[in-house]
């Protein structure tokens, strides 16, 4: 079964593999690329981007991005979303892509809110 | 399996019953939804993290300086290597894990067997792994005093810029105080053990070493924690109540204590999904020795197991 399920090509394309074996090999390797890039910027931590976006560091942000782009690919290669209908592909990443951000955004405002609450309200936090 | 028939029936048949909506078998799709709402569940737990960093933004450890331990490299810095070392493993256990579900596709039996075996000793090896940074966490590293309103105070060494050990600079005082069990004195009460220095023991310590100097939990500008001057850190230290070494879910020699709760929280809960999938990967391993999917006619059990090991990495 299913040998013929499997799409084989990744990068929209770009990179055709021949069969499944090596596209998990090629998938692979890309994974760890960019382990190897948040490890090295992790180490180095380059000057330039510890600059502050939206109240937070451009390395954190470029963290987030490349957990991301991991997520992605395991979700997409390793667990086979690429070969589900799109009806069960949806019912998967939609409730996760759409609940997450508002979460995370609600509650980190919240989080910063209470933070210069308690900066600038006349209790002494720290004694 | 009908991948093209399948598209080709009509609305009602495919309804009707008797084939596959969507195209999943139910176990697999139930797996795809109970990962769905413990990924939500892990949103949670993560996203309150934020919010509670967020919050103390000003004064959150440094996990650089908490995570520092490489295994047999004693007393060598060596910030996250051991984290990343760590996320290593976990991908390539999910590699082998693929395989294996690949092989399962082509019935081949010796094949699934093998990349099952690698994915368990992965992830027993992950396991491993943070317990041993449990351990470190527990234990801690330099000790710390706790000022009455849970302030954790540190100590630099003013002129190496070091952390220093509580243990090294403080002075002994004889003293009678011994920890009181519950076999003498008041029955049926007991305490925890004792530090093994007191704060009086620190305190002196700290005045007869010209060179110490505290750092507070405070963060500076450009992200190091405030260190105090020699004056500063001499008012300081009469404000400490308690000695801290390591870390528990009441107080934590790293900083704010909400950072220990929630490393304990999440890592403890993510360890245990790797652990039961451990388990579960085991009872699979042998259920392909003993041919019981060879019987069945596919491998799909693997597929499901498989989803879950994605999802724990």
């Amino acid at each position: 079964m299913a040998e013929e399920g499997h799409k084989l090509a990744i990068f929209r394309g770009l990179v055709k593999f021949k069969s499944n074996q090596q596209k998990i090999w090629g998938v692979l390797l890309f994974l760890s690329i960019v382990t190897t890039i948040e490890v090295a910027l992790g180490i180095i931590k380059p000057q330039i981007l510890m600059g502050s976006f939206l109240r937070m560091k451009l390395l954190n942000w470029i963290f987030i991005i490349l957990t991301i782009v991991k997520a992605y690919y395991i979700a997409w290669d390793f667990m086979h979303i690429r070969d589900e209908r799109s009806g069960l592909k949806n019912s998967i990443v939609l409730p996760l892509v759409i609940l997450i951000p508002y979460l995370a955004f609600i509650l980190l405002l919240e989080g910063d809110y209470i933070f210069d609450v308690m900066a600038s309200g006349f209790t002494a936090w720290n004694f | 399996m009908e991948v093209t028939s399948n598209t080709a029936l009509e609305e009602g048949q495919v309804w009707g019953g008797g084939n596959q909506p969507l195209n999943a078998s139910y176990g697999k799709m139930m797996m795809w939804f109970f990962i769905v709402s413990d990924a939500l569940t892990f949103t949670g737990f993560l996203v309150s993290y934020g919010f509670s960093r967020f919050k103390n933004i000003n004064s959150w450890p440094i996990a650089d300086e908490v995570f520092t331990h490489f295994p047999f490299l004693h007393g060598i810095d060596a910030p996250m290597y051991y984290v990343a070392l760590m996320t290593f493993i976990l991908i390539f256990s999910s590699v082998t894990m693929v395989l294996a579900v690949d092989a399962g596709h082509h019935m081949n039996k010796s094949k699934v067997t093998l990349y099952m075996l690698l994915t368990i000793i992965g992830g027993a090896i992950f396991v491993g792994s943070q317990a041993w940074e449990w351990k470190n966490f527990i234990k801690g590293e330099y000790g710390a005093l706790e000022t009455r309103g849970g302030q954790i105070l540190q100590f630099v060494n003013q002129d190496t810029g070091k952390r220093a050990a509580i243990q090294e600079f403080a002075v002994g005082i004889p003293s009678e105080r011994a920890t009181h069990q519950s076999s003498n004195g008041i029955w049926y009460q007991s305490e925890k053990a004792l530090p093994n220095v007191s704060v009086a023991e620190v305190t002196k310590g700290f005045i007869a070493d010209e060179n110490l100097v505290i750092r507070t939990q405070q963060l500076t500008e450009d992200g190091r924690k405030t260190v105090l001057s020699r004056e500063a850190s001499l008012a300081k230290i009469n404000e400490a109540v308690g000695v801290v070494e390591g870390a528990n879910l009441i107080h934590n020699e790293y900083g704010n204590r909400l950072f220990a709760d929630f490393f304990f929280f999440i890592t403890g809960f993510h360890g245990f999904h790797v652990f039961s999938g451990v388990v579960i990967n085991i009872i699979i391993f042998f259920n392909v020795i003993l041919g019981t999917y060879e019987r069945r006619g596919h491998y799909e059990m693997v597929e499901k197991v498989g989803l879950y090991w994605h999802f724990v990495d």
